[in-house]
């Protein structure tokens, strides 16, 4: 890879740290998301540096339609929408990790019939499963905030040993996919299973412990990202994954305890619900 | 993958969460949600990726149309993610 790809990924990189560090502290938040956005804008340009020609018109296309959507949607919606927002932007960051793995697994498998070697397979595995989870968790915890699914805890019989099983169904998927590349069928079954789960995980949980969730699902899809990079041999993927994996991880221990909850209780769901809605 | 490219790139994993871990200390009630909003944005960078498989082949195949699902989705994360974040943080600015 050329030279100058690989400074602007380090200098993408330092501008998240920045941003990240700056974003903490209350007079200097905005330009702390701002030095992190011009981040992303030069890790993007010279990512778009690298394509081949032909492909260029269809990358523009698609970024071109994905602005305008996440710009309508950013500036159409009330403030008091936020976390709901957030909610579906991850869930949508969430399945484009999704989404480039299980290409790339295709281009190899199925397409080139080249193998994937067993750490890059684990890699995609990993990134179907979370990314495939914080798709569907994030939607369940919008539709939770939006009022069209009820707030109140959604619990039914054993659901803890059916994600249990489901959690050991993945595994097993994983683990013939990365096997048998040939036959496509083991990791359409991983996607079903991870988006299920995701449903399955988020249900039990009150609407009051929503923003926790979220900021649980953010940490979800920077790790997704970081699979990515694993998968992609990429370091710009793996340390901004990294990031925010890491830091959404105290992000929501801190927004736990300023809740006077301890995330076992949230994550259980209907066990914690008296003490929701006396504490949130 | 080799095992040393494997070895470098667990050394950045492990570098870079333990970052992420000591970057967030003492953050303010109020900074959460624009943080979780802004941080949420970054893992948009899912976006290099999605570039990178559109680019695989230069005609119709799955795998391609996959990538450009996920260019469609990752931008609007980013785009989206950073345009919230901005309105938050402005919003408590006028609010001081």
């Amino acid at each position: 890879m050329n030279i100058y790809i690989q400074i602007a990924y380090l200098v993408a990189s330092i501008l998240f740290i920045i941003g990240i560090k700056k974003m903490g502290k209350t007079k200097e938040a905005r330009s702390g998301n701002q030095l992190s956005s011009l981040g992303m804008l030069i890790a993007v340009l010279a990512t778009v540096v690298q394509v081949e020609a032909v492909s260029l018109v269809e990358i523009l296309i698609c970024v071109v339609i994905g602005s305008a959507i996440g710009l309508f949607i950013a500036f159409k919606i009330e403030m008091t929408q936020m976390p709901e927002m957030v909610a579906l932007f991850n869930g949508f960051g969430g399945l484009g990790s999704l989404a480039v793995a299980l290409s790339y697994y295709w281009l190899n498998s199925q397409e080139l019939n080249a193998n994937i070697d067993a750490i890059t397979g684990t890699s995609t595995a990993l990134s179907i499963f979370i990314g495939g989870l914080t798709f569907t968790g994030s939607i369940i915890a919008f539709l939770k905030l939006n009022g069209k699914i009820s707030g109140k805890p959604i619990t039914f019989g054993g659901q803890h040993l059916i994600n249990l099983i489901l959690l050991l169904l993945v595994i097993v998927a994983s683990v013939f996919a990365v096997m048998y590349q040939a036959d496509s069928t083991y990791v359409f079954a991983l996607v079903a299973l991870a988006l299920l789960l995701g449903i399955l995980t988020v249900l039990p949980i009150g609407g009051a412990d929503m923003p926790v969730v979220i900021s649980l699902l953010n940490s979800y899809s920077g790790m997704a990202a970081c699979a990515t990079g694993f998968v992609l041999n990429n370091n710009v993927l793996i340390v901004s994954g990294a990031l925010v994996g890491a830091s959404g991880i105290i992000l929501t221990q801190i927004m736990c305890k300023a809740m006077n909850r301890s995330l076992i209780n949230v994550l259980l769901g209907g066990f914690g619900q008296t003490v929701s809605t006396d504490g949130g | 993958m080799t095992t040393e490219s494997l070895i470098i790139l667990f050394y950045i994993l492990v570098l870079a969460s333990y970052l992420g871990f000591e970057l967030i200390t003492k953050v303010p009630p109020t900074l959460h949600t624009p943080l979780m909003s802004g941080s949420n944005a970054i893992s948009g960078i899912t976006m290099v990726g999605a570039i990178l498989a559109c680019n695989e082949l230069g005609y119709s195949t799955f795998s391609k149309w996959l990538g450009m699902l996920a260019l469609v989705l990752a931008t609007i994360n980013v785009v989206g993610g950073y345009t919230v974040t901005d309105r938050m943080l402005k919003m408590f600015k006028k609010k001081k």
